[in-house]
């Protein structure tokens, strides 16, 4: 009985706000509404009995992607109200739904056909991050490492791309530097 | 009143169809970086929600490089961003077809 509450709930919720998220103009309601969702998800989660994932949506995706997203939004200029596209209203929603069924039909026909077997069950007796990393450090590490590589080649990349003239400091230079460092910047970009 | 698979099957086919309908209609990229974060988060949902009703941890599994993989997305595509918003002062999708032909 709780359980469906909850769920019925926080699905409320989490549509609502991901609602919010498509449809507003305002870049800032947007961020926000998306974290709540974020939040709302992780609900989901700890109702399915899978506490990691729960703990690890709440770390990563509240935590460090809406703050990559917030500190990214300072580079932009998001005051300014979000120009959308003019397109049949009708067509892009039915195109999303019917890709959206198709997408879960083609997930969910194996599992409905009762083809699937669990490859590595649920042990008795132990907690689930137990379970987590039992089969994690087993079965997965090989993907386990290539996916911290791939967060390292991504860090790198990152640094590269947005931490150019990261020595030089904007408070400390007079307007005339700052215009020459522009100019040179579109000579090196363009 | 049980919640079973299907519950949570139909609610991650909508809020796909919402994070598709935020790619079709949004031209700013940084709302568009925002809708497929809701694509990938449902298509989480339906995972975790597959994994405990037939007692697997690959799901789960699945989930976990899911989340790594958004987050150095997100580090990579902002980056990106950040360097195209200093060479052209504006983030919107219709100015990125230089390479129409």
């Amino acid at each position: 009985m709780f359980e469906a509450i909850a769920f019925y709930l926080f699905a409320f919720l989490t549509i609502a706000m991901f609602y919010i998220a498509v449809t507003t103009s305002q870049a800032l309601y947007a961020l926000s509404s998306l974290a709540a969702g974020m939040i709302f998800i992780s609900a989901f989660f700890f109702i399915l009995g899978a506490d990691f994932l729960g703990a690890i949506q709440i770390v990563v995706y509240s935590g460090a992607v809406m703050a990559l997203y917030a500190f990214g939004m300072m580079f932009f200029d998001t005051t300014r109200d979000v120009k959308e596209k003019q397109g049949n209203k009708a067509i892009i929603i039915g195109l999303s739904v019917i890709s959206a069924a198709l997408v879960v039909l083609i997930v969910a026909a194996p599992i409905v056909g009762n083809n699937i077997e669990a490859l590595y069950p649920i042990t008795e007796g132990a907690g689930n991050t137990q379970e987590v990393g039992m089969v994690l450090f087993t079965k997965y590490l090989v993907p386990f490492e290539v996916a911290a590589v791939m967060l390292l080649v991504a860090m790198i990349a990152g640094i590269v791309l947005a931490g150019k003239k990261m020595d030089l400091s904007l408070t400390l230079m007079n307007e005339a530097e700052i215009m020459l460092m522009k100019e040179e910047d579109k000579k090196v970009l363009s | 009143m049980e919640i079973g698979l299907n519950h949570y099957l139909v609610l991650s086919t909508i809020l796909f169809a919402i994070g598709l309908v935020g790619v079709m209609r949004r031209k700013n990229l940084l709302m568009l970086f925002f809708a497929t974060e809701i694509l990938l988060n449902a298509v989480n949902i339906s995972f975790a929600a597959i994994s405990h009703y037939y007692g697997d941890l690959t799901g789960q599994m699945f989930v976990f490089f899911v989340i790594a993989i958004a987050a150095s997305e997100v580090a990579v595509g902002l980056g990106l961003l950040i360097v195209w918003h200093k060479k052209h002062n504006n983030i919107d999708l219709d100015n990125m077809s230089t390479m129409r032909g």
